[in-house]
């Protein structure tokens, strides 16, 4: 498997008739972490949403590509099964349906029919995932999300990220709601998917899960687009001195989306 | 135009069937007065469903059904329904409501259960029959219908268990209408004596689609002192099958009935599920799904009248609608004076898949005495666009995520019908009606 490239040009996205993201260019490569960072109401999750597909919101200008595929063309199961995850920052619960056979569907609608994978072979991975997360093994059969805390539900979106093995990787918030054990766990089964193949969004507003996923590139957004790129160095720049220096360096008063430079 | 639901019988035919089925004489009586009865009484009225141009009359009443000389002669898909391994062994089947095949164990025989065809009960056991056939659960002249039913019996299972009789193994009856014609007049009499249980299900089954017939059905159940009674059923009768179902139990001090019913009928339908907690410490656990599809419209009322004390009801209702189809649900908690420390709890849930489907849920609680609890819950709601995305992110597509949430929604009663194989049924059923 050759590694993928996601690729963002001049995206423009609405939702409700407001536009929130403005122009955004944005190149995620299969063997890199890139990290989204900027303070609330700039447009990072509505990035994230906008690449998935979410059906509140509109794409008014720009394109997405996955390799040679027209992202935006695609319905969102269709985008997932190109290779795309989003990691949601508030994933539903499914009442009736097991954490088990929703992962189950999940796998075979990526396979072909008469090639489904055997249940055998599901458990085994399914069990040494959990096991990796620290997930007690009643998850596997409690209802999708259903009654979760904040916390399991960012651990069974992981789960879904390392079930799934996707090509590119948008994980939303993913640290908002974890203690430090929670975010250490988290992080571990995002490093451990790391490897040329897979690329990965991380978006957050803190600089600390970065601590323990070392991105290699950082973005920060401001007013619906990218306004500062640079290395690991940026997100520890911003945590020690915050957001008030790149706003002074581009003149920027009100970061949040609506507002001009 | 009003449609006529005189029935096209007379006390001649009524006179002649029954003795053609060597019936007993109270029972001859009790078909021709529910017959003359008929004609002055009104129709049933559901709230907020009109039935009055729906069709109870055309229908074939006498549809002989071929004898088949073991299971294997059954069709795939009946036979598929037959509870398999340790839960099999008591079973009934009837085809075009004739009985065509009867099992129950010598162990349960020898402990005096009684598990047979109604016509063949009404001939060797007609006294115990006449206790309890349309006394004190249900009565011949509650309404037309009622009164056509007990006028046209033609089907049906007797079910007896002794005093401190514990059935294990589930008893099971199957009604395949096999003629899409034959109406099905069918009559479940349960009796539970004092310290005994047992698990019934039914299976109604037909095909044919649009061919008119009428389905009126009628369950009662007598649950003693301390026994238990667990009935599951899985309706599956053809669009064009109008069916008009009433299962209703009393039960005494210490009874407990527990009601699974999977009602996946195509045609329109009025179904009631009553129970009556009359002992002191009874209690009832009610639980229906529903899938609404095409353009059917029906009715269910699902109530529990708590009379003694200390008794306590569950109704649990979920229902699926989709197409145009339209269904109301009505709950009720009913606590009469003096059923002092009772609880009744009602949940009623519908699902919408789109915009044509309608569903109503209405929690109705009457309350005549002060120290009681009681509480109802009710939600009407489309499907949430949130959850088929959430579900289609992960790759899997649309249909198939409101098959997910479909079967979710109503997994919370059918992992509660007794025997796997019904339960399975109830899945496939489903299936067949999501895609």
């Amino acid at each position: 498997m050759a590694a993928s490239t996601l690729k963002i040009e001049n995206l423009h996205v609405s939702i409700e008739g407001k536009e929130i993201i403005k122009g955004l260019n944005l190149e995620i490569n299969g063997g890199e972490i890139h990290a989204v960072m900027g303070p609330n109401g700039t447009g990072k999750s509505t990035l994230a949403s906008a690449i998935m597909g979410h059906p509140k919101y509109k794409i008014t200008e720009g394109s997405v590509f996955l390799d040679n595929e027209d992202v935006l063309e695609m319905e969102v199961d269709e985008r997932a099964k190109a290779g795309l995850f989003l990691a949601m920052q508030y994933p539903s619960e499914v009442s009736g349906v097991t954490n088990a056979d929703f992962l189950r569907s999940a796998i075979n609608a990526r396979r072909e029919e008469g090639d489904e994978i055997s249940l055998m072979k599901f458990i085994k991975k399914l069990d040494g995932k959990m096991a990796e997360l620290d997930m007690g093994e009643e998850f596997a059969q409690r209802y999708l999300n259903e009654g979760f805390s904040g916390g399991e539900k960012k651990r069974n979106e992981i789960l879904q990220l390392m079930m799934l093995e996707p090509k590119i990787a948008v994980l939303d918030e993913i640290d908002s709601g974890l203690d430090i054990d929670a975010l250490k766990v988290v992080s571990k089964g995002v490093n451990a998917m790391r490897n040329e193949n897979f690329g990965c969004l991380i978006i957050t507003h803190y600089q600390r899960l970065l601590n323990y996923i070392t991105p290699d590139k950082v973005h920060v957004m401001m007013q619906g687009r990218i306004v500062k790129s640079g290395g690991a160095e940026l997100a520890q720049r911003l945590e020690a001195e915050g957001y008030d220096w790149i706003k002074e360096e581009l003149g920027i008063k009100d970061e949040t989306v609506g507002q001009e430079a | 135009m009003s449609v006529d639901t005189k029935i096209a019988f007379d006390q001649e035919y009524i006179k002649a069937y029954s003795e053609k089925r060597q019936e007993p004489k109270w029972m001859a009586a009790l078909r021709l007065k529910a017959l003359e009865k008929s004609e002055n009484l009104p129709m049933p009225k559901p709230d907020k469903t009109k039935i009055d141009k729906w069709n109870f009359t055309s229908f074939k009443h006498d549809v002989a059904g071929e004898a088949i000389s073991s299971l294997d002669d059954l069709p795939e898909d009946v036979r598929d329904l037959v509870a398999k391994d340790q839960e099999s062994g008591n079973l009934l089947v009837h085809r075009n409501s004739t009985p065509v095949f009867n099992q129950l164990s010598n162990e349960l025989k020898e402990q005096g259960v009684i598990f047979t065809d109604i016509q063949t009960a009404l001939q060797n056991h007609g006294d115990l029959v006449e206790k309890y056939f349309m006394k004190d659960v249900m009565k011949v002249d509650e309404n037309r219908l009622t009164a056509v039913h007990a006028a046209l019996l033609n089907s049906g299972t007797f079910l007896y268990v002794p005093r401190n009789v514990e059935v294990e193994v589930p008893i099971q009856a199957l009604y395949w209408q096999e003629d899409p014609e034959a109406g099905l007049f069918n009559h479940v009499i349960i009796v539970a004596e004092d310290n005994s249980s047992v698990t019934y299900v039914e299976n109604f089954l037909s095909y044919g689609h649009d061919v008119e017939s009428v389905a009126n059905i009628i369950a009662e159940v007598h649950v003693g002192q301390n026994a238990r009674v667990t009935f599951g059923s899985v309706d599956n009768l053809a669009k064009g099958v109008t069916t008009y179902v009433n299962r209703r139990a009393n039960v005494a001090r210490d009874g407990k009935v527990d009601w699974a019913l999977a009602q996946m009928n195509d045609g329109n339908t009025v179904s009631t599920n009553t129970t009556h907690l009359i002992g002191d410490g009874s209690y009832a656990d009610s639980k229906t799904v529903t899938i609404g599809r095409g353009s059917q419209s029906q009715n269910f009322t699902n109530q529990i009248f708590h009379h003694g004390q200390n008794s306590e009801g569950v109704l649990l209702v979920h229902g699926v609608q989709k197409d145009s189809a339209s269904a109301i649900f009505n709950g009720v908690t009913k606590i009469e004076h003096g059923a002092k420390k009772s609880n009744g709890e009602q949940t009623q849930r519908v699902l919408m898949m789109n915009e044509k489907a309608r569903g109503d849920a209405n929690p109705i609680l009457l309350i005549d005495e002060d120290d009681v609890m009681a509480g109802h819950a009710a939600s009407v709601g489309k499907v949430d666009p949130i959850q088929l995305y959430y579900l289609q992110s992960r790759g899997i597509s649309r249909q198939e995520a409101e098959r997910l949430i479909i079967h979710g929604f109503l997994a919370p009663v059918i992992n509660e019908l007794p025997i796997e194989g019904v339960r399975k049924r109830a899945v496939e059923v489903t299936e067949g009606k999501v895609n």
